[in-house]
C-alpha cells in the first residue's frame, strides 16, 4: 500500500458530526462537509438536496490543490482558506492539515461569521483527525486487523 | 490513500489512469460510466478544454459491491496527458492507491508512451511513492488500429515489473473492465496485507 489506510471508527465519526452540526447552526450554513485533501468525502451535515456529495468533495480537493500550488508559485507557503462567493450560494473552504472543512452558505449568513466560527471548529476537527491518524497506524500493525481476514473469494465476489 | 469508515461501513480507494495525450484515458472512464448501472456510479465529472482535452482531471465514483459488509467504492481519476499539464498530474497522484498506465499502441506514439511513463515514475517519486511498490496495471490501447506495435515490443519497452498487461480497444470497451478489475483487485489485496 502506498500509505497507511485511514480508518475512522464510530466514536470518532460521531465526534466529527457533532462539531459539524454545531458549526452549521453557529454560522447559519446550508451544509458543512469534511473532506480529505486527496478528495475522499469523510462526512457532511446539513441540507444537501440532490447534490452529488462525492463529486463535490473531489472538486473541493482539486480546487484547494490547484490554489495551494498557485500559492507556492507566488512565494506563499499555503492559502489557509479558499472562498467562492456566488449570487445566492457561497463556499468557504478551510484547510486543516490533511483535511478540508467546507461550509456552503447563503444570504442568511455572512462570510465574516463563517470565517470566525469555522476557525474554532477547525481546531477541534484537527484534534479528532490526529486521533484518527494515530489509531490508523495502530490498526496497521495489529495482526488481528479486520481486513487481514478478507479472503480471495471476498475480492473475487466483487467482480462476479 | 484508502479511507475506511466504520460508521458508514465504507471503503474508499483512489485509482488514477495515466498516459500520454490522446491515449484513451477518458475513453476508458467514459466506457465504464456508460456500462455501469445508475445505482453503482456517481456523475462523470470532466474538467476539460473547449476541444474536450482533459484540462485538470476526469472523475467518477464507482461502487463495486460489499466486502464483509463494507461498501467498496473506487474513485477513478484521469490525468491530462499533454506534456505542459505536469503540475496538474502531480496533484492528482496525491493519495493514489492504484495506477493504470494507458499506452497508445500506435507506432508513432511510442516515444510519447516512454516519456509519459518516465514522467509517471518521477511524479510518483515526488509524492513519496514508488511504482514498484504500488498496485499497477499496463493497458495497451488502440489495438484495433492498423499501425500498432506488436505487444511483445511494447511490453519490452514499457514493462516495469511483473504487472498485468491488457490489450484494449477502449472505444469499443475491449479490455476496459479487465484492466479495472486487475488494478482494483491489487488495491484490495494490498489493503488485506495492511
Amino acid at each position: 500500500m502506498a500509505e497507511t489506510p485511514i480508518v475512522i471508527h464510530e466514536h470518532q465519526f460521531q465526534k466529527m458530526k457533532t462539531v459539524m452540526a454545531r458549526l452549521l447552526v453557529e454560522c447559519a450554513a446550508r451544509v458543512v462537509f469534511l473532506v480529505d485533501r486527496d478528495g475522499q468525502p469523510i462526512a457532511y451535515h446539513g441540507d444537501i438536496g440532490d447534490m452529488d456529495t462525492t463529486s463535490f468533495s473531489s472538486l473541493a480537493a482539486g480546487n484547494v490543490a490547484a490554489t495551494s500550488s498557485m500559492a507556492k508559485l507566488i512565494g506563499e507557503d499555503v492559502f489557509p482558506a479558499v472562498v467562492h462567493e456566488g449570487e445566492r450560494e457561497s463556499i468557504f473552504i478551510s484547510v486543516i492539515g490533511r483535511s478540508l472543512l467546507v461550509v456552503v452558505f447563503d444570504e442568511r449568513s455572512t462570510l465574516g461569521l463563517v470565517k470566525l466560527r469555522t476557525k474554532k471548529a477547525s481546531y477541534e476537527v484537527a484534534a479528532i483527525f490526529e486521533d484518527v491518524v494515530r489509531d490508523s497506524e495502530k490498526q496497521r500493525v495489529s495482526e488481528n486487523s479486520f481486513f487481514a481476514q478478507i479472503t480471495d473469494d471476498d475480492i473475487d465476489s466483487l467482480f462476479s | 490513500m484508502t479511507f475506511i469508515n466504520y460508521a458508514s461501513r465504507e471503503i474508499n480507494c483512489k485509482i488514477v489512469y495515466y498516459g500520454p495525450g490522446l491515449c484513451g484515458k477518458t475513453t476508458n472512464l467514459q466506457y465504464i460510466y456508460d456500462s455501469t448501472a445508475p445505482q453503482a456510479k456517481g456523475k462523470l465529472i470532466s474538467l476539460a478544454t473547449e476541444t474536450d482535452r482533459t484540462l485538470f482531471f476526469d472523475f467518477m465514483p464507482l461502487e463495486l459491491g460489499t466486502v464483509r459488509g463494507f461498501k467498496t467504492r473506487f474513485h477513478l481519476y484521469t490525468v491530462p496527458g499533454q506534456v505542459y499539464y505536469d503540475a496538474s498530474r502531480k496533484l492528482i497522484l496525491k493519495g493514489v492507491d492504484g495506477v493504470v498506465f494507458v499506452a497508445d499502441s500506435q507506432e508513432e506514439r511510442m516515444d510519447a508512451n516512454i516519456e509519459s511513463l518516465y514522467n509517471l515514475e518521477e511524479n510518483l517519486q515526488s509524492q513519496g511513492y514508488n511504482l514498484i511498490d504500488i498496485p499497477y496495471v499496463l493497458q495497451l490501447n488502440k489495438r484495433d488500429l492498423p499501425n500498432v506495435v506488436p505487444t511483445e515490443e511494447l511490453a519490452a519497452e514499457l514493462l516495469r515489473k511483473s504487472e498485468p498487461i491488457f490489450e484494449a480497444t477502449a472505444s469499443q470497451g475491449v479490455g476496459v473492465f479487465d484492466t479495472l478489475k486487475a488494478v482494483a483487485k491489487q488495491v484490495l489485496t494490498e489493503l488485506r496485507k495492511g
